[in-house]
């Protein structure tokens, strides 16, 4: 029960951030940064090199970031400390431990497992010695359910594999979307209208496990062009990318299509096809940055999306990527790795909507000077 | 009751007869209620059992004894899939229902209240949704693996936990704009309290969106289920478990593919349906948006 206390006690210490004068959030923003670079830094240059560093990094935060970005800063921070007890407690409360086997150990081998690896049997314990570790070593701790490794050795090789697939389903969503959804929007009830049109039922009405199986079905099996499953070469790749990429593509080409249509019909797109411009000049130069605004905006919920379609589908196409090793955790109950994955996942996600935040206050002037 | 004698028709009778001439969105309605009809009445007609195994009667082909073939262990697909369908659909208006009635009321608070008491309720929506939603899910279902595995409310609740979030910045971004119409004032004039503004004179208003809105979120929950389902997490007997069961047996060299193709179709007619009817709905409620 006084886990449940304690972690409403920190969402509401957390929400209660936004009662402070903006002037104490910005300085909270610069110090947490610097704070943060600190934990990396240590290491690299020592406690004293590092803590000038970080001194000198907080101060220019403080003096030349705009306030939007601090105060984002000094509301994530402490959302991932939250992340982090909030994961710790859900799943101690799960059935089981990752100690348990088949046949049941002696409670002394299961205590002296537990020292070892650093897992009290209280979440509160846990998260003190998880939380110490992080920021005294800058390390998060040995894997539990991979002998002898720890879990920035697990999850590093993983890591590139996890943001070149995502990365590359996003290009292609962003890139397939936009192309068909402008098309549309250009002509209304032609042949890329339709195919668009087409593309989202596909991509909105079904399971993307059994988009991937269709895939696999038609590219791998009967055509050969691409190697069933499996991860190692470029070819590996696509299919998995297309899969993810699919359903946000067909949500892109909707967005985009309605888009593009609305700007087509304003005052100032018909003054630019008075001024004698070609139609493709007029839609490039004019139409296309108001008309990809929302596109943008759904790029921060296609990213998170693709980052949660991506469990199932490296569990589909079996590639070693972090969201595997998520799924594998938690089934296992491999607490560092799950806080390890949770700490990539919401990070890149907290990370990427603030950089869409700030691609939108430049794209869109009506935005810019909200902070 | 008879009508009185002369009234411009409501804006619920204007948006319904807008959506009427939307043939997509009537499609999509004739379609869900013929799906309901087929999941929730056909199986208790014709005696349909959806679990009992027959050994002589493995992963048959579709034929006229089994009009959607039998799985490896010899049930009936037809009955699999059309009480699936059941699971599937009430887990979807189940976990929506729950979604509406949070959503609308954190959503409408904040929009109503505003200010510095907006902003931090809107912080811890914005915590939540920094979190990817099938991670909270994943662990929330990890938490009745033993006790509760394959039951419903455990993805009810865990669906539920994370949908709301949306509703909720949809509300509160509509009651923010409301707030500030002079009817408020109006109201607040003759001395209404504000839970009252709230309840009669907002909320009402929100509700065109909020429909829409939970059209769509339906679809959105029967996917997240058929997930879970893939990753043996899901409920038992939903289409989704039924399709990740398809996925399981594709392989080069005999494809039951009607054990994929079935639970498939039906799933994918339903959610078709669902975002047409959805599309038609904010055409009608909401004419202004276009497009």
């Amino acid at each position: 029960m006084i886990e449940a206390l304690l972690v409403t006690a920190a969402l509401l210490a957390i929400a209660s951030l936004a009662f402070l004068p903006h002037a104490v959030t910005r300085a909270l923003g610069a110090l947490f940064l610097s704070a943060v670079a600190f934990v990396f830094l240590r290491h690299v240059g020592g406690d004293f090199l590092a803590g000038l560093v970080c001194a000198a990094i907080g101060f220019v935060a403080w003096r030349f970031l705009p306030g939007a970005i601090l105060r984002r800063v000094a509301f994530m921070v402490p959302s991932l400390v939250l992340l982090i007890g909030v994961t710790t407690w859900l799943m101690y409360l799960a059935p089981g431990n990752p100690f348990a086997q088949e046949k049941s150990i002696a409670p002394q081998v299961e205590a002296a497992l537990r020292a070892q690896y650093g897992v009290p049997e209280s979440p509160l314990a846990f998260f003190r010695v998880y939380m110490e570790r992080l920021l005294g070593e800058g390390s998060l701790g040995p894997a539990l359910k991979v002998k002898g490794r720890t879990v920035q050795e697990v999850l590093l090789p993983a890591l590139p594999v996890s943001l070149g697939l995502g990365g590359l389903a996003l290009v292609l969503a962003v890139g397939m979307g936009l192309l068909l959804g402008v098309r549309a929007g250009m002509r209304p009830n032609s042949w890329a209208d339709h195919a668009s049109m087409g593309l989202a039922l596909v991509g909105i009405s079904l399971p993307n496990f059994v988009i991937g199986a269709g895939l696999m079905i038609v590219l791998a099996l009967q055509l050969g062009w691409l190697p069933v499953a499996g991860w190692g070469g470029f070819r590996h790749v696509w299919m998995p990318a297309l899969t993810l990429a699919l359903p946000h593509a067909a949500t892109i080409a909707r967005l985009a299509r309605s888009g593009t249509i609305e700007v087509l019909q304003q005052d100032w797109i018909r003054t630019a096809r008075a001024k004698g411009l070609t139609e493709a000049r007029v839609v490039s130069r004019h139409a296309l940055q108001v008309a990809v605004l929302p596109v943008v905006s759904y790029l921060g919920p296609a990213a998170a999306g693709i980052l949660t379609g991506s469990f199932v589908v490296e569990t589909l196409f079996g590639i070693p990527g972090m969201g595997q090793w998520f799924v594998k955790g938690a089934i296992n109950r491999d607490y560092s790795i799950v806080l390890g994955t949770a700490l990539f996942y919401c990070g890149l996600i907290t990370s990427f909507n603030l950089v869409v935040d700030l691609l939108l206050a430049w794209l869109d002037p009506r935005t810019r000077q909200v902070a | 009751m008879s009508p009185p004698p002369v009234q411009s028709a409501g804006p619920w009778v204007q948006a319904w007869r807008r959506l009427r001439r939307n043939r997509a969105a009537m499609t999509g309605a004739a379609l869900l209620i013929a799906m309901v009809i087929a999941c929730f009445l056909v199986p208790w007609w014709l005696g349909l059992d959806p679990t009992t195994t027959a050994p002589g009667q493995r992963s048959l082909p579709p034929s006229w004894a089994h009009g959607f073939g039998t799985d490896p262990l010899g049930r009936d697909m037809l009955a699999r899939v059309l009480v699936g369908g059941r699971v599937s659909l009430l887990i979807g208006l189940a976990a929506t229902a729950a979604s509406v009635v949070i959503g609308v009321l954190y959503g409408g608070l904040a929009g109503f209240y505003g200010g510095r008491v907006d902003e931090a309720m809107m912080r811890i929506v914005d915590f939540l949704y920094g979190i990817p939603y099938m991670f909270l899910v994943i662990l929330v279902m990890l938490m009745f693996s033993e006790t509760a595995r394959g039951e419903a409310l455990p993805v009810f609740l865990a669906l539920g936990l994370v949908q709301w979030l949306t509703m909720a910045r949809i509300v509160r971004g509509q009651v923010l704009g409301l707030r500030e119409q002079d009817y408020v004032l109006a109201a607040r004039v003759v001395g209404a309290r504000d839970l009252r503004i709230l309840v009669r004179h907002i909320l009402p208003n929100v509700m065109g969106p909020v429909v829409v809105y939970a059209t769509l979120t339906v679809p959105t929950i029967i996917l997240l289920e058929s997930f879970l389902s893939f990753l043996g997490l899901g409920v038992e007997l939903s289409w989704g478990q039924l399709v990740a069961e398809g996925v399981a047996v594709v392989n080069p060299i005999e494809s039951p593919w009607w054990l994929l193709a079935c639970p498939s179709a039906f799933l994918a007619t339903t959610l078709f349906a669902l975002n047409f009817l959805g599309d038609g709905l904010r055409d009608a409620l909401d004419p202004k948006s276009g497009a």
